[in-house]
């Protein structure tokens, strides 16, 4: 577990003592942060080292999960699929289910903190057994940028009883009659999937994946799912082969809650076919130093995905000096800055173009690797995140 | 000439940038003029000033988030390039830099047969800042120990004593320069150091500029 001085050596200079005094404006007031579950998910992930660190500064800071029968949980499951635009059939006792499930919580729940932060929209209608004072933040980590109308307009219901909403792109914002502000995800640089690794544990890692390193290495990572692209990334590579003796590896787990997921992987596997030089690794959700030594082992990477909720992937590659080609979709276009930290592109013709580009140019990849993990290190690490969460309780909590 | 210790020391103030948005979205060049037209003031300085807060280590293409979304995403080069080129440090107040702004896009679109659209990029979503004042409790009271802080203080710092303090809080001089001509008799340092460029560099660049000009005078008191 790291604490938070150990960031000291990989932030920009005087970040954590600045953390400090910012977390000096909201000790006093406790927080509590409630999501449904603390195994596996983003959001326990996240919780699990921000909570400690928030400790680290002074910050009193709590973290309880809602509990709730399979019923419920078929329910919300549900509701995360039809807010991302899902067809889905809601019954009316459905609903009722998921508000029983949240008034049996509230009455279990201690909701003893100035700050309640709800997560997602399992635990949303805890709002109607808010106590008088103290604000209630909903942080949204998913993409309802096209939600099913009726059940965001059921959920909306609560929403607009919060004090405010958070959001991981502007266009994931609704029309609310709350204040809505943006927080950006971030990557711990300690954690097993960045930190650096020595030659021999990357060695040792590469050849347990039976990696050739002997050609420069094309690389994306991200799960067999048609808006990552792979079959578009299978074309790249074969356009930029024509020039470049270069391999390519496509790495990431299945897409087991999509149905289509098993189809578009097999229609990868067909497309790279007696081609040697393009490796599919199939990975567990916790490869985490896996996925680690394969950015770091990249000559270049990929992330040509049509459609995108993040795409933290991105900068996980950069903050390994890496010079990488995104798709311009959702949250890649806000780490890529074109030109200066990276490029976002269109087309398979594209991404070809600026990958020929940088091979034929190697003091541009030194430059553009270099720049974007400075970038980085400024805007997507996790102690940004840390400061944009006790900046907004500092503003919430003046406006009483 | 000796370098003079401040009667009033300088107190480090930097600040955390909170994003609200604003709900409202352009897809083309005319919902761009017509929104900068009605976008309240934070919103305005959010996109042309705090820019800066978050590119503090690398220029971004373009200065301000109308020009880059102009260029970048509708693909426009020509109003990313009109934009671009604009100093809010020439202008008076916000209120006279949207009218400029307005101006420029609605010139530019008046000469063109069809409306730029984003057809391919991401629409231009429109934020406003609150900014959180951080005091540091860091102080200096001569050149020496100025120089010192400045080095290795967080950089919104640099944002907070120029760029907030000149366009937000009316300290036309920014407050550096002001405290090293007022406190500290060193008019020529503070001149310079008013006279930076701030708007077409990073902060980061900012800090390094500053710390060569009091090196320099450090420098000179040293071989005196």
């Amino acid at each position: 577990m790291s604490h938070i001085d150990d960031y000291r050596e990989v932030v920009p200079k005087g970040t954590i003592d600045f953390l400090k005094r910012l977390a000096e404006q909201v000790k006093g007031r406790k927080i509590l942060h409630i999501n449904s579950t603390k195994l596996g998910g983003g959001v326990a992930e996240m919780l699990r080292s921000h909570i400690p660190l928030l400790k680290d500064l002074g910050v009193d800071a709590q973290w309880q999960a809602i509990s709730g029968t399979e019923e419920f949980f078929n329910v919300t499951k549900s509701f995360h699929n039809a807010l991302q635009g899902q067809d889905q059939h809601l019954p009316q006792q459905m609903l009722q289910e998921y508000l029983e499930i949240n008034k049996e919580n509230a009455r279990q729940l201690s909701f003893d903190a100035y700050y309640i932060v709800i997560h997602d929209p399992q635990p949303a209608a805890l709002i109607e057994s808010r106590p008088t004072q103290g604000k209630w933040i909903w942080r949204c980590h998913i993409d309802i940028s096209r939600p099913q109308w009726k059940v965001w307009s059921f959920l909306k219901q609560f929403v607009v009883n919060y004090d405010a909403a958070v959001f991981s792109l502007p266009r994931f914002a609704q029309r609310l009659p709350i204040p809505q502000f943006l927080i950006f995800p971030a990557i711990d640089p300690l954690s097993d999937k960045n930190r650096d690794l020595s030659p021999q544990e990357q060695a040792q890692i590469l050849s347990r994946l039976n990696v050739p390193t002997d050609k420069p290495i094309l690389l994306q990572v991200s799960r067999f799912d048609r808006f990552k692209d792979p079959l578009g990334v299978i074309q790249t590579y074969r356009l930029v082969k024509k020039h470049h003796d270069l391999q390519l590896i496509l790495a990431g787990g299945e897409a087991t809650d999509d149905p289509e997921g098993k189809t578009v992987l097999s229609e990868v596997r067909e497309a790279a076919r007696d081609d040697p030089d393009i490796h599919i690794l199939l990975l567990p959700p916790d490869a985490n130093l896996e996925i680690n030594a394969l950015q770091r082992a990249a000559t270049i990477v990929l992330q040509k995905s049509l459609r995108e909720g993040f795409g933290l992937t991105v900068a996980e590659a950069m903050w390994k000096g890496k010079p990488v080609i995104g798709g311009s979709a959702g949250g890649i276009t806000v780490q890529l800055v074109y030109g200066v930290t990276g490029f976002t592109v269109n087309s398979v013709e594209g991404a070809a173009f600026r990958i020929h580009h940088l091979l034929d140019n190697p003091e541009v990849m030194t430059k553009i690797g270099g720049d974007g993990k400075e970038y980085v290190r400024q805007n997507f690490l996790i102690t940004r995140k840390l400061g944009d969460w006790l900046a907004l309780m500092s503003y919430l909590g003046r406006r009483i | 000439m000796v370098l003079k210790i401040a009667d009033h020391p300088f107190l480090f103030t930097g600040c955390w940038e909170l994003r609200e948005m604003v709900g409202r979205s352009a897809r083309d060049e005319q919902q761009l003029l017509e929104a900068i037209e009605e976008i309240p003031f934070d919103s305005l300085f959010y996109h042309t000033h705090s820019f800066f807060l978050r590119h503090k280590y690398i220029a971004g293409p373009y200065p301000n988030d109308f020009a880059t979304w102009a260029a970048i995403q509708v693909r426009d080069r020509v109003l990313g390039e009109k934009l671009g080129i604009l100093d809010p440090y020439d202008f008076e107040n916000l209120e006279a830099l949207r009218a400029e702004i307005v101006n420029i896009i609605d010139e530019h679109l008046s000469q063109l047969q069809i409306i730029p659209r984003a057809i391919y990029g991401e629409p231009f979503d429109f934020m406003q800042s609150r900014i959180i004042e951080v005091p540091t409790g860091l102080e200096a009271r001569n050149l020496t120990e100025f120089r010192k802080i400045l080095a290795t203080v967080d950089v919104s710092v640099v944002y907070y004593h120029n760029f907030e303090a000149i366009l937000r809080l009316g300290r036309r001089k920014g407050d550096f320069a002001l405290w090293i001509e007022e406190q500290l008799d060193l008019p020529d340092l503070a001149q310079k150091i008013s006279r930076l460029d701030f708007y077409m560099t990073s902060l980061e660049s900012i800090r390094h500029r500053i710390i060569k000009l009091c090196d320099e005078v450090l420098m000179r008191e040293t071989l005196r």
